[in-house]
């Protein structure tokens, strides 16, 4: 199963080298990965996406726990929580499809955040189905590049991780 | 005060009550070294960084404080990751310093830089690249913190060569701050009370006890808690000596080569008490047929451990010796006459022992008489192969910090070095250290710093001119084509004179007595070379991956009525024919 954890760390050289690392050395599955800072001088959050069953999620719970530079881990996967996710997508564009390229684009309410001679630049954030989906719409008039951000993850009401 | 950083660095270490730091000099470490000339701390200078980290490690496991060593930068810091490695994987406190280059050169693969941070993440419990000078006495403090308390391990701090020359105002911390690190200490009441009633149902329990017992401070509690309640008690190789050996309750080593009361217990056994184990696959062999009728409970400070090789019934995260005194209270006098019965049986049937190889000096044989010469006292040390495994099982410890031994990594090279350290915490203290004849010779060069320190270590090198352990493995798995593991063997006793040692060499069993006492006699380091059987196997054995009903070589060891050591016999005399083929089928490989 897919699970998303939201994991407080300190803001110390090298924590990010030291969670990928322990991913790859104890054998789990890293999806996607954002980190970013918080309201918390010094905290980072990451959210990790990640495939394992229930025993090798403890296992990885427990083991990101020893990190000295982890706070806080929760596992935010069957909470209420609002997910976005980034990308941004150049796409051929020429005179005979360029409309028919923006119409997808504001299908899914993205943007055009750059217009070139023959490509564009979407921005589209949401839900990674939904950024899944435009990028599948998108596909057949040709990306020239993608970029995604990997998601990032909050879980609704008052209520908050740290 | 004022002072440098590297002054800081001593200065941190003074206050940590450190009495010595294991250590090689080299440029980026200078101005620490510097430093430690004007301090108390006494810093002994190994032939090879390795040895340093080892000895380190030895020091540590005999005293049971923090073992530190230091080095230069690049290849000084990579010869102690072995020795990093193997005290992670054993749960051994060491502070580690190496030497950087300075922080503008640092990723410019400058002059001795190697990304040691980087290189130790796996094998330290946490690692430290000094940035600026400010932050040495709370980075040590720390540092002496996290590999003490919690599950034990190493610390490797990193000090770039401009930082440690920096010049900063000296205050050292009085506590720690570290807000993700706050290892659980007292079990869940509520978890120790179930393991209470289990215990009061159970009728054929077992205490399975690991090297967390040593590192808790747990033994007396162990043992109070076995007689309480009547529970055989098997130790793990990490754990011989936290339970006397010769208590009526002790079962001996489990695992691979250990005992078959043992094993037969750890299978049939309807509850299993787990303490500071970490199920490792050497114990377990085939996770899924390990202890199959048993309800089990796991306690062990670290909360990964628990679930982690074998699933647990009654998990109890917590500091064993604090656990198991909270059980106590809770547990009721028991016992368990039947099934101490049927242990009694199956260790009559099939006690420890060994078949003399014709004329010659039988291994298992040296051991005994260490045994007998040093009165069952001495702290021993030990190498890895077929001699690490006579020696847990011939050596019968009886207390804890007494038998040292590399487990989880099985680090060639570790015994010396890891002898050095423990002598130098223990200077009254008799240390021997069994080696083999391979083993010895990945550290040998240790021999000079045991000179130099006029250290009283023995070592006893079980020369079997073969790499014994391989050879074995060959021998029953690969079809006796023993490829690579035969070996010339240089004049251990003269290699020894040249560093300045005594040595000795044995043939004969009647000469090994007087050797070993003529050792104990002889002040500074002794290196005795046995020229043993060349191809005697350690019995019992469990293949790699299989369960106890495919135990192999039991009818190399002398059944119950038969004398010990009986001559005619040839221990090597082949693999039963069933046995042989059932261990071809699940050998892995060494
Ligand atoms: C550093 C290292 N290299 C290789 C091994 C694999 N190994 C395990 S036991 C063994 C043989 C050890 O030979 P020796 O020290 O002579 O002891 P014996 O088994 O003969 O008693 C080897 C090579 C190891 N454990 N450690």
């Amino acid at each position: 199963m897919r699970h998303t954890l939201a994991v407080l760390v300190q803001n110390q050289p090298g924590v990010l080298a030291r969670v990928a690392g322990l991913f790859s050395r104890r054998g789990f599955n890293i999806e996607s990965i954002s980190v970013g800072t918080t309201e918390m001088p010094g905290v980072s959050r990451m959210t990790l996406v990640a495939q394992a069953d229930e025993d090798e999620l403890e296992q990885l719970t427990k083991q990101l726990h020893k990190l000295i530079d982890v706070l806080k881990i929760s596992d935010i996967t069957q909470d209420e929580s609002v997910d976005r996710e980034l990308a941004l997508i150049k796409i051929n564009a020429e005179p005979g499809n360029r409309t028919e390229v923006l119409q997808v684009v504001d299908i899914f309410r993205g943007k055009i955040v750059d217009v070139g001679d023959r490509s564009l630049i979407a921005e589209v954030t949401g839900a990674t189905d939904k950024v899944e989906a435009m990028i599948q719409l998108l596909r057949p008039y040709g990306i020239k590049e993608l970029v995604r951000t990997g998601k990032v993850a909050m879980v609704r009401g008052s209520k908050s991780i740290a | 005060m004022r002072m440098t950083g590297a002054q800081a660095l001593i200065a941190s270490l003074e206050k940590e009550n450190v009495e010595v730091i294991f250590g090689y000099p080299g440029g980026a470490i200078l101005s620490v070294y510097d430093a430690l000339y004007d301090s108390r701390i006494r810093h002994v200078l190994t032939r090879h960084e390795q040895g340093a980290a080892h000895a380190a490690d030895g020091y540590a496991r005999a005293s049971g404080r923090p073992g530190v060593c230091m080095a230069t930068s690049g290849p000084g810091a990579t010869n102690l990751v072995t020795g990093l490695a193997t005290a992670h994987m054993d749960s051994i406190p060491i502070v580690a310093i190496t030497g950087q280059v300075a922080r503008d050169s640092i990723g410019r693969d400058a002059f001795q830089e190697a990304d040691v941070t980087g290189i130790t993440m796996p094998i330290t419990k946490h690692n430290y690249l000094v940035k600026q000078a400010e932050d040495i006495p709370r980075i040590v403090k720390e540092a002496f913190h996290i590999a003490t308390t919690g599950r034990p391990g190493p610390v490797l701090i990193d000090l770039p060569k401009d930082v440690a020359a920096a010049t900063i105002e000296f205050s050292y911390p009085d506590t720690v701050d570290l807000p993700g690190y706050k290892p659980t200490l007292y079990g869940h009441p509520k978890q120790i009370e179930e393991a209470a009633r289990a215990l009061a149902q159970a009728e054929r329990p077992v205490l399975y006890v690991g090297g967390g017992v040593i590192a808790a401070g747990a033994s007396a509690e162990v043992q109070a808690l076995a007689e309480k309640a009547h529970i055989p008690t098997t130790t793990t190789l990490m754990a011989l000596g936290a339970f006397p050996a010769h208590h009526p309750l002790f079962l001996g080593m489990p695992g691979m080569h250990g005992t078959v009361e043992a094993n037969l217990a750890l299978h049939e056994c309807d509850l299993l008490i787990a303490v500071g184990v970490r199920f490792d696959d050497r114990v377990t062999g085939d996770v899924r047929k390990f202890s199959p009728h048993s309800t089990k409970i796991h306690i062990d400070i670290d909360p990964a451990e628990i679930g982690k090789n074998v699933k647990v019934d009654i998990p109890i995260v917590g500091d064993a010796r604090l656990v198991l005194r909270a059980l106590l209270d809770k547990v009721e006098p028991a016992l368990h006459p039947a099934w101490m019965e049927q242990i009694a049986q199956w260790r009559a049937e099939h006690p420890l022992g060994y078949y003399s190889d014709g004329d010659s000096l039988m291994p298992q044989f040296v051991v005994e008489k260490v045994y007998e010469v040093t009165e069952g006292k001495a702290i021993l040390t030990t190498d890895v192969g077929q001699h690490q495994m006579w020696a847990a099982q011939y050596y019968r410890c009886e207390r804890p910090r007494q038998f040292i031994s590399s487990g989880g990594l099985g680090t060639m090279g570790f015994g010396f070095p890891a002898a050095i350290g423990a002598q130098i915490a223990n200077p009254d203290q008799p240390v021997f250290c069994i080696s083999g004849d391979g083993s010895f010779q990945m550290n040998i060069q240790e021999l000079a710093t045991a000179v130099e320190n006029d250290l009283p270590v023995k070592v006893c090198v079980l020369n079997n001119a073969f790499l014994g352990m391989v050879r074995q493995w060959q021998q029953l798995f690969y079809r006796t084509r023993y490829s690579a593991s035969r070996m010339s063997t240089p004049d251990f006793a003269k290699v020894a004179e040249a560093y300045g040692a005594t040595g000795l060499r044995v043939q004969k069993a009647a000469d090994v007595v007087p050797a070993l006492r003529t050792a104990l006699a002889t002040p500074g380091p002794v290196v005795i070379d046995f020229q043993v059987s060349p191809e005697a196997n350690v019995w019992p054995m469990i293949p790699a991956g299989a369960s106890v009903d495919q135990i192999m070589g039991l009818d190399q060891m002398p059944g119950p009525g038969e004398a010990r050591a009986a001559g005619g016999r040839h221990s090597q005399a082949g693999v039963p024919a069933e046995a042989g083929a059932k261990a071809k089928r699940t050998a892995g490989g060494e």
